[in-house]
């Protein structure tokens, strides 16, 4: 590796990265095919340490500890760079939910953060900021059935972590997932629980669960003025998402869902260990003794649990089959909102406007505007329209906004049919998903009428 | 809703389509109890929509079904040969059957099929590998082994079924193959990164820029209730899997399609849509199509698979084609495929990945 500096971004050291990635590939076969005692067992790269051997396969059977590091390291500043996710102006939200993944992004992110630092202190113009990093937990204790010393044991091993990490300082933001529901509501975690049991649906349950925790994060970050939310989702967790998303027939919103930056949301979320398998993660933790906190679940029965098991078979049949399920996945055409927006701002200092670059970002797709599920906030398609078209017709008296405008897999899963049970669960919906289904109504509802014009007796767009 | 959610109640249910009968079975897409009448009815009606929707069909089309014998195809054949006579489609249909020559399956299941030649009064055509390529199935497997020879049959068996369509004269050939089927290619073509197959594989009319177009009448249609159907129907059909591929149902993705289907009778038609609707630039760029020089076959290279694999097996040297060769004259190419110990991700090795 030419050059680990957080600061330096020239293409120079990334084209040298690329070709040493390319190198390695014979060898890779080689040490496949057993030729790898040939090299008497050492570091595939540095030929001089003894590879460590924590997994089975992958990276980390290779390189030396030192150099399995470098390398992992060096696929999350790649994501880093190429797609522009941090640049030295910006305030970054970490998604900590003390699990593996998260917990190397955060160490990742606050290395990066490091060297920044060292770098601002020795520039003699200091124009280039350090970025800013804050943690956040979203604590969803309310909701699972885990005893209150566990939830409160794993907050306080969370503010541990948090505040053993070297300065610059993080903030830890400790949030309950009741909190989306406006803050002076007494009765959120009742209100929580309502809406989830309203949902019958298993997988539905989970799904609703993750959209409101997104929900969650995005209005911590937004509130603490953050530029971006980073999530720790590593190539096992995004290729378990690509067979879910698919079997539920999301298949046109899935390309959304696994780039490196999803700016549909207000702060824009980045995935900078796309390219980390989780195993290289758990090795990475136990290399480096970075603590984990794991809040467990119980066996989960739905379709998010079938999948994740049949992935993981299939991993271990071919270590390299949650790649290739990532890698089809990003053959798919992304989204217009899958980079960052451009830097208009001109208080932004022209130093940092300049370091956004885009190495691999092509202009994707067309700028049209797309319309989303107020739900799950995925991309709607055409065919969608004219199935909520048929929804808006059958039941015209009921609440229909959040169906008529929802996607046909949400709709399944998520929103009760019964049209009583719809009302009530539209009712206990959080503000910012209510206010998204109206906000999809001024122009895309409009799309519909204008399909059904000729029907209508009133003119009023009140009525709906 | 997840499956399992039917209040019990305590007499015999009715129908809850035609509300008069008892409701004999549950409906497998659906989960709706409803009784034998009404199964054949929607069974039937819902292909027929499927035809007419898809435009499969033009009348005075000549139609081959691609029949093996077992009960996909067996089913296709009764139902397409009902759906013509009550719709008036206009269609002169032949029974398309290839023989690959494996003693104790496929002799056995031809049987089947010349009886539903009879049953049906449809013309049957078979075709034989031994007549096309000089080569049993049987013969092939002894010299080769039970390595790669679904790498054979599968080759062979495509143009076998195009080349008997040339001698019948069709204008289309209808597939047995059922949604399950499609969801399961779906799923494999992700794991496999096959992003061209991926785009394709979910059409339900394929092959239209070459001599002969397919279609599958039964995208849309559960393996489960073909076998409910031609159950309740007594229908004549053959089940015994291939001798040399005994194996081939019990695939990773087949077992998590069906653990699927358990919890959730829809997954099979939403991966279906999900294939459908995936957004893959129409740029991607396909192979440039030609004519193989030895047999005249469509193909991207010099000489078509089959070709390649025929002289392969002329000259001794049978592994000539298998694994990735880049180019014809690389002669012997390394075996790269593992041994066929482990289990594969792949169910139906003969014949329906070719899409």
């Amino acid at each position: 590796m030419a050059c680990n500096s957080a600061t330096c971004n020239s293409s120079g050291c990334y084209k040298e990265y690329e070709v040493e990635e390319e190198q390695r590939q014979p060898t890779t076969r080689g040490g496949i095919n057993g030729s790898a005692t040939t090299h008497q067992n050492l570091c595939v790269k540095c030929k001089s340490n003894e590879p460590v051997c924590c997994g089975i396969g992958g990276d980390d059977a290779r390189f030396c500890k030192d150099c399995f590091k470098t390398n992992l390291y060096g696929k999350f500043k790649q994501a880093v760079s190429y797609n522009a996710m941090i640049t030295p102006s910006d305030k970054v939200l970490v998604a900590f939910s003390g699990g593996p993944s998260s917990r190397v992004v955060l160490q990742f992110v606050h290395e990066m953060q490091c060297r920044a630092q060292k770098n601002f202190d020795a520039s003699k113009d200091r124009s280039l900021p350090v970025f800013g990093v804050g943690v956040a937990f979203i604590d969803e204790s309310s909701i699972h059935s885990f005893a209150s010393q566990d939830a409160e044991k794993a907050i306080e091993d969370i503010r541990s972590i948090v505040s053993n990490l070297a300065p610059p300082e993080k903030e830890l933001y400790v949030v309950p997932i009741e909190n989306i529901f406006s803050s002076d509501n007494i009765d959120g975690k009742e209100r929580m629980k309502k809406l989830l049991d309203a949902v019958s649906d298993v997988t539905g349950k989970e799904d609703l669960l993750i959209h409101l925790r997104m929900l969650s994060l995005q209005r911590v970050a937004s509130q603490n003025r953050y530029t971006r939310v980073v999530l720790g989702s590593c190539t096992s967790r995004i290729a378990c998402h690509v067979i879910s998303a698919t079997v539920k027939g999301q298949g046109y919103s899935l390309s959304a869902d696994i780039q490196y930056v999803d700016s549909r949301w207000q702060v824009p979320v980045v995935l900078p260990l796309r390219d980390c398998p989780a195993q290289e993660l758990n090795t990475l933790c136990s290399l480096d003794g970075l603590k984990i906190v794991e809040l467990l679940n119980g066996p989960c029965s739905s379709i998010n649990g079938l999948v994740s098991s049949f992935v993981k078979v299939l991993q271990e049949e071919n270590p390299s089959r949650e790649c290739t399920i990532v890698r089809t996945a990003g053959k798919l055409t992304p989204f217009h909102f899958n980079r960052i927006p451009d830097i208009h701002d001109s208080s932004v200092p022209l130093a940092t406007r300049r370091r956004q670059k885009r190495h691999s970002i092509k202009p994707n797709g067309s700028l049209s505007s797309e319309s989303f599920c107020p739900i799950c906030n995925s991309p709607l398609n055409k065919s969608n329209f004219s199935s909520s078209l048929r929804s808006l017709q059958s039941n015209e008296n009921s609440d229909i906004f959040a169906a008529a405008a929802a996607c046909s897999s949400c709709q399944f899963q998520i929103i009760p049919k019964e049209p009583s049970l719809m009302e009530q669960f539209v009712s206990l919906l959080p503000q910012p998903l209510i206010t998204r289904a109206k906000h999809g109504d001024r122009g895309d509802f409009s799309l519909l009428r204008e399909q059904i014009q000729e029907f209508l007796l009133s003119d009023g767009e009140d009525e709906i | 809703m997840e499956a399992d959610a039917k209040p019990k109640k305590s007499g015999p249910r009715l129908c809850c389509i035609c509300n008069q009968r008892r409701a004999v079975l549950k409906r497998p897409k659906t989960l709706e109890q409803i009784c034998r009448e009404c199964f054949y009815e929607v069974f039937e009606e819902e292909i027929h929509q499927v035809i007419v929707e898809n435009q499969l069909f033009k009348p005075g089309d000549r139609i081959a079904i691609g029949a093996s014998g077992g009960k996909d195809s067996t089913v296709l054949a009764y139902v397409l040969s009902e759906l013509n006579r009550r719709h008036n489609y206009g269609l002169d249909l032949f029974l398309l059957s290839v023989d690959e020559g494996i003693t104790g399956y496929r002799d056995d299941s031809l049987e089947t099929v010349k009886r539903n030649e009879l049953q049906y009064g449809l013309p049957l055509k078979i075709v034989s590998y031994k007549d096309l390529y000089g080569w049993t199935m049987d013969e092939i497997v002894k010299m080769i082994g039970l390595k790669n020879n679904c790498t054979f049959c599968g080759v062979f068996r495509r143009q076998a079924l195009d080349r008997g369509a040339a001698l019948l004269k069709v204008d289309k050939v209808a597939t047995g193959h059922n949604a399950d089927d499609i969801a399961e290619t779906v799923l494999l073509n992700i794991l496999r990164g096959d992003i061209a197959r991926l785009s394709r594989c979910t059409s339900i009319t394929t092959g239209e820029d070459g001599p002969i177009p397919r279609c599958k009448p039964f995208k849309y249609t559960y393996e489960k209730e073909i076998v409910m159907y031609a159950y309740f129907k007594k229908l004549d059909y053959f089940s015994t899997e291939c001798i040399y591929s005994p194996n081939a149902y019990r695939g990773f993705a087949r077992e998590f399609i069906k653990d699927l289907e358990r919890i959730r009778p829809r997954a099979i038609l939403d991966i279906i849509t999900s294939g459908e609707n995936f957004r893959i630039s129409t740029s991607t760029k396909m192979p440039e199509q030609g004519t193989c020089e030895r047999c005249g076959y469509i193909s991207s290279q010099k000489w078509c698979k089959a070709c390649v694999l025929l002289e392969g097996l002329n000259r001794g040297l049978p592994k000539l084609g298998i694994g990735r060769s880049r180019g014809l004259n690389n002669d012997i190419k390394k075996d790269t495929k593992q041994g066929g110990g482990t289990k594969s991700i792949e169910s139906k090795q003969c014949g329906s990945l070719d899409f």
